[in-house]
């Protein structure tokens, strides 16, 4: 029993004499600035020993480029098929398409584009990074980019909206669909009055 | 007419002091926590982050006090003053440097464990002002706590009265050097009254004040609510224990009143066992070190010094160990340091008696 206590005394004596050998060290230990490495370097973990924290907006560690951190869109190349936003688990990205009255052009890889997008929103809040979007574009043009350094003031500011179309030219492409269609409708009802009239 | 003048000046210093001490105590506190946890600290406000506790004083002082609805509004306002006021007053009793004392009490040691008891008081109304789980809890544990300590330390705070025969801290101080008007001791048989130094400090007249000393020193952190004695304001169990409610001016009294206490119990401690203002150099055949560094400018800063080291301690053990859990808190108090301390206290009898 006063053994028992003895043994307990002088192990926590001894106990606490080591903390605080460990914490004396560590106060003049770490006085070198820590060397800016990518995670994938070989002495990355030897640096922990002696060095400070990262002093984080004066320092920032190397990361790869193709990181998978914000997305981005490249309006120019996107031919508004759609996959993305039907492969996305969270559904955080929404397209509006208008069909176009003819071929409006060509991506960088040369597949003919025939759709406006009047709307293509990602909201990053929803975002959970998986990049299957960037797996099933046909063009390539959603990626991911190594921008992690994001910080917006409000929520809507999350919601990036990649569409450059104004409201007045969506209402104006639409109209002008219609119209051809509404044409071309009319060319059919023609076409079919002429057939039946001939027969 | 002009002593009072004298009065206004000394209590107004020592107010300052006491301030300025917070904000460098804060500031080093930061710094030292951060340092062991391999971090900077502040670094953005000022040069290597100085600024940094003044910032956040114009900050607290701008702030809204507000009182909570269903507080006792006289409790909860009082507290903090009384919390603050009882560590104060008791920088009265202590001295500084050869001659220079706030106020000369015959029962100046007995006066300042007085006082500063009245902080557990502060502490209850705070927390029972505050009409709050979090802060009733604190402050109860915290006086539980507070009471439990003193019997250790006064124990440790008798076995050194019991060698100096007085409760007057100048006189106190005055014995451990070359200023003494007895014979002094080291360890009970080399004669060192003429050599000083730290030959003469209370802890080598009479080794066995070093376990008092350590016994006292362990009490004080309790006394001071610092960790790992700090479950009355345990972050992770209690929010901020008795204190979860204060904003603005009234938290920045109660914490000028914890780093004003900790530079207290340091004092006390550095009065009874180390020396108080004495120097640590002792003579030297013909080189005169201590008579040299003994004056009240020397006392000063030798006191500072010696203080700043324990509260340099204090902070190192605070960011080192863990905190105590309510049963093994009072398992140490109880069963570890108070037999240790009635130990003590029977070995400064027979020292007295026998060699001295």
């Amino acid at each position: 029993m006063t053994n028992d206590i003895m043994t307990n005394i002088i192990k926590g004596i001894s106990t606490t004499l080591k903390g605080l050998s460990i914490t004396f060290r560590h106060l003049f230990a770490s006085h070198k600035k820590r060397e800016l490495l990518p995670a994938s370097d070989n002495n990355y973990f030897k640096q922990l020993e002696g060095t400070n924290t990262i002093q984080y907006p004066h320092q920032k560690l190397p990361i790869p480029e193709v990181g998978r951190y914000q997305l981005d869109v490249e309006m120019d190349d996107c031919i508004v098929c759609d996959l993305c936003a039907k492969v996305c688990p969270v559904n955080c990205i929404d397209i509006e398409s208008i069909k176009a009255t003819e071929a409006i052009g060509q991506t960088s890889d040369g597949t003919t584009k025939r759709l406006y997008a009047a709307k293509f929103d990602i909201d990053m809040a929803k975002c959970m990074y998986c990049g299957l979007c960037t797996i099933v574009c046909p063009t390539e043009c959603i990626v991911m980019t190594n921008q992690y350094d994001k910080t917006v003031f409000q929520l809507s500011d999350l919601t990036y909206q990649f569409s450059d179309m104004s409201p007045e030219m969506a209402a104006e492409k639409r109209k002008e669909f219609d119209v051809q269609q509404a044409e071309r409708q009319a060319a059919k009802l023609a076409a079919m009055q002429k057939k039946e009239g001939g027969a | 007419m002009n002593f009072y003048i004298t009065y206004f000046i000394i209590a107004i210093g020592l107010f300052g002091f006491s301030a300025l001490f917070a904000l460098f105590g804060v500031y080093a506190e930061r710094k030292v926590s951060a340092f062991i946890q391999d971090r900077l600290g502040p670094t953005e406000t000022g040069k290597y982050g100085s600024l940094q506790t003044f910032a956040d004083i114009l900050k607290m002082l701008q702030k809204e006090l507000i009182t909570p609805a269903a507080a006792d509004k006289l409790l909860f306002i009082l507290a903090p003053a009384i919390i603050f006021i009882a560590v104060y007053l008791g920088f009265a009793a202590l001295p500084w440097g050869p001659g220079l004392v706030p106020a000369k009490l015959n029962l100046g040691l007995y006066y300042v464990f007085a006082i500063i008891s009245i902080e557990t008081l502060g502490i209850l109304m705070a927390g029972w002002g505050s009409n709050n789980k979090y802060s009733i809890l604190g402050a109860m544990r915290s006086a539980a706590q507070i009471i439990s300590y003193e019997i250790p330390a006064g124990f440790a705070i008798i076995s050194v009265v019991m060698i100096a025969q007085t409760l007057n801290l100048q006189t106190i101080s005055s014995q451990q050097g070359i200023l003494s008007t007895e014979t002094i001791k080291f360890s009970g048989f080399w004669d060192v009254t003429s050599t000083g130094g730290f030959f003469a400090w209370n802890i080598f007249r009479a080794p066995h004040l070093i376990i008092a000393f350590v016994i006292y020193f362990i009490a004080s952190l309790a006394e001071s609510n610092r960790a790992p004695f700090d479950i009355p304001e345990a972050e992770s169990e209690l929010v901020a224990g008795f204190h979860t409610e204060y904003t603005g001016l009234r938290f920045a009294l109660v914490f000028l009143a914890e780093y004003s206490m900790m530079f207290l119990v340091s004092m006390v401690g550095v009065i009874l066992f180390l020396g108080a203002w004495n120097t640590p150099l002792p003579n030297i055949g013909p080189v005169h070190l201590a008579t040299w560094t003994t004056n009240a400018g020397w006392g000063i800063l030798w006191i500072i010094i010696k203080t700043l080291t324990l509260v340099g301690i204090q902070m190192w053990i605070r960011w080192t160990l863990p905190r105590f859990r309510v049963d093994q808190l009072m398992a140490l108090c109880w069963k570890v340091l108070t037999p240790l301390a009635f130990a003590c206290m029977l070995i400064s009898g027979v020292w007295r008696l026998f060699l001295m």
